[in-house]
């Protein structure tokens, strides 16, 4: 990513001012570009019309917008006649203004000895209902990233060997990345603890009723206020 | 005995009469100091034959990712400390990598120099642990001692340079919070020549071992194609025949000037994982001697690129992966706009390689998956974020 060093650039006495090292001009914001010309996006829309929606890049990496029936068929095409053996990451997006809101992002990169080191970024759209098609079948690697979607967004994948939540635990109620979520937590005892709940009692994630931790109790002034009681709620109402 | 078969067979109960017994399961962990944290296994077990392993994380799950979209770009430096703990400095050099890439930051050369030191201290840090408990795990009590006396030393010159020890927060998107010391470089000059005679202190306890050598040669073999499937990078790809590593492939900060070898075997096994980890301890020296070098042409240059006061991330995405002692780590940032990352996704090395463990644990004995977790090198903060 950074450009290469040209050291000392400057000086030149005299002369005009030379241009400013790269460092000390102001940062240059990327913006996304089109990329149907990319060998790449070309080839692959070549061997498989219609699961290519749009191919970008951005910052140099190249995004390419993927229909979700066809994202295993883009991955084994990537893996088999453009050396893209390894599998980086899974990850999820939540835009739940958009619909469909979640996006499943698979960063895929081809290994050096055998071709030049590149990483691809493919994206699908989903929304809760809709299963994506799992790339197990393609990289084993995908599988723990894959639960770790769903644990986090709540995506499914069709044909996984083992769709568990994977962070966190098996009663958690909600899904922590989605951005409805609240940081503070939720009290999640309603689907551990169903004894003390009932089944359809306790806060749901998602609702907006997140459970929010309790005020501190006010705490005793010490030192230079020496008359202070030790505990002193009542007249705390204090400025 | 019979040798231990990686490929996850069922054992032949008639050949193998001794390790032969009903199939019980074992939970082993989370609360195991052999499992380097809070990993737990759940075992299906034959006598003392693993037959299946299933990992169970999640035990420090702290949420990481929820807090970077809370946070401005520049706050989040300290949350990527707490995820691989043992390995600050390479998880801030992602994560600053990452949003100088979203932003279009270009470092200045002092700092990229300064960076690729302290990532490669790091790099000397964490195999230092990693060796340290994977011998202790093994029975090797005195590497232990070894090793945090000179892992002290590392975390000395940290200390030194940022005041801090295992949480360095030591860069900022755009450079680096402060220069060096004065004498720093001198001091890190010494350990780095210091260093290579106490390696051949640990590989004089440890490499020609015949306990060492009986307790890891052909334990838990991960072939090259599995490794690649896997997801598996850094040092346990490298022990498995795959050169990959991302400073040859993609030179960041100051790795394009500088030379070092990618020390890469051939056979997969728990011992080449560990060759393979003290040849890139060497290297790592080397890489700091030659950054030391071209240090003083860069005297008093900047350490912090131009950038506006508060860093809003464009309309974009990036992924920005570097080599950190574990493998690659990398984080997809996404921006919208405003200071904060509208989406921060961490790609941690620890949890891919740790994927790999039921395939290398199967058909081996019980006591060999504490070598297994050893040599994945896992770090749970890092796992379970």
């Amino acid at each position: 990513m950074s450009e290469e060093g040209t050291p000392e650039t400057a000086a030149a006495p005299g002369e005009k001012p030379a241009e400013k090292p790269v460092w000390e001009r102001d940062p240059v914001v990327p913006e996304w570009r089109d990329a149907d010309d990319d060998p790449l996006a070309a080839a692959l829309r070549e061997a498989l019309p219609e699961a290519i929606r749009s191919a970008k890049t951005f910052a140099g990496d190249l995004t390419l917008d993927v229909e979700r029936e066809r994202l295993a068929d883009v991955a084994r095409e990537l893996k088999t006649s453009h050396g893209f053996s390894l599998i980086v990451d899974v990850c999820g997006a939540d835009y739940p203004n958009r619909e469909p809101r979640f996006d499943v992002v698979v960063h895929l990169a081809s290994l050096p000895p055998d071709r030049a080191y590149r990483v691809v970024r493919l994206k699908v759209q989903t929304d809760e209902a809709t299963p994506v098609p799992t790339l197990t079948g393609v990289y084993r690697g995908a599988n723990w990233p894959e639960r770790e979607v769903f644990d986090m967004y709540g995506v499914r994948f069709e044909g996984h060997p083992d769709m568990t939540r994977i962070l966190l635990w098996e009663g958690f109620n909600g899904h922590p990345l989605r951005k409805e979520f609240p940081v503070e937590g939720i009290d999640t005892g309603a689907a551990i603890y169903p004894e003390h709940y009932g089944e359809t009692m306790g806060p749901v994630a998602g609702t907006g009723t997140g459970w929010r931790p309790p005020k501190p109790a006010p705490v005793a002034p010490v030192g230079d206020s020496a008359d202070a009681k030790p505990e002193g709620p009542k007249e705390g109402g204090s400025a | 005995m019979s040798p231990p078969n990686g490929s996850g067979e069922p054992v032949d109960r008639l050949v193998d009469p001794l390790f032969c017994g009903e199939e019980m399961e074992l939970s082993f962990g989370p609360q195991h100091p052999a499992t380097h944290g809070v990993l737990r296994l759940n075992l299906r077990i034959e006598g003392e034959r693993i037959v299946g392993c299933y990992p169970i994380i999640g035990y420090l799950h702290r949420g990481t990712e929820k807090l970077f979209e809370l946070h401005p770009f520049f706050q989040n430096v300290p949350h990527t400390d707490r995820m691989d703990y043992v390995a600050a400095a390479t998880n801030n050099l992602a994560y600053v990598g990452a949003v100088e890439k979203l932003i279009g930051l270009s470092v200045p050369p002092r700092a990229r120099y300064i960076r690729t030191i302290l990532a490669e201290l790091q790099r000397i840090s964490s195999h230092l642990v990693w060796l340290a408990t994977h011998a202790i795990d093994i029975g090797a009590m005195t590497p232990f001692f070894y090793c945090f006396r000179e892992r002290e030393r590392v975390l000395d010159l940290f200390e030194q340079y940022c005041g801090a020890r295992l949480t360095l927060n030591c860069m900022r998107p755009g450079g680096l919070p402060f220069d060096l010391p004065a004498g720093w470089g001198d001091a890190c000059r010494r350990f780095c020549e210091d260093y290579p005679a106490k390696i051949a202190e640990y590989e004089g306890l440890l490499t020609e071992n015949r306990i060492w050598k009986r307790r890891t040669v052909g334990v838990g073999v991960l072939s090259p194609e599995a490794a690649v499937d896997l997801g598996v990078t850094g040092p346990m790809l490298r022990a498995s025949g795959v050169g990959f590593d991302l400073r040859k492939a993609r030179p960041y900060e100051a790795y394009g000037e500088v030379e070092f070898a990618v020390p890469v075997t051939q056979n997969g096994d728990t011992y080449d994982r560990y060759l393979v980890r003290m040849a890139e301890m060497r290297e790592s020296t080397k890489i700091v001697l030659q950054c030391l070098d071209l240090l003083p042409a860069t005297e008093g240059g900047p350490i912090m690129a131009k950038r506006p006061r508060v860093l809003k991330g464009p309309k974009g995405e990036v992924y920005h992966g570097i080599e950190g002692p574990k493998g690659e780590i990398g984080f997809y940032i996404v921006g919208d706009g405003t200071p904060n990352p509208y989406r921060c996704h961490v790609r941690p090395p620890s949890f891919m390689n740790l994927q790999a463990l039921p395939d290398l644990a199967n058909g081996h004995l019980v006591a060999d998956l504490v070598a297994l977790i050893g040599s994945t090198d896992i770090v749970l903060g890092e796992v379970d974020r």
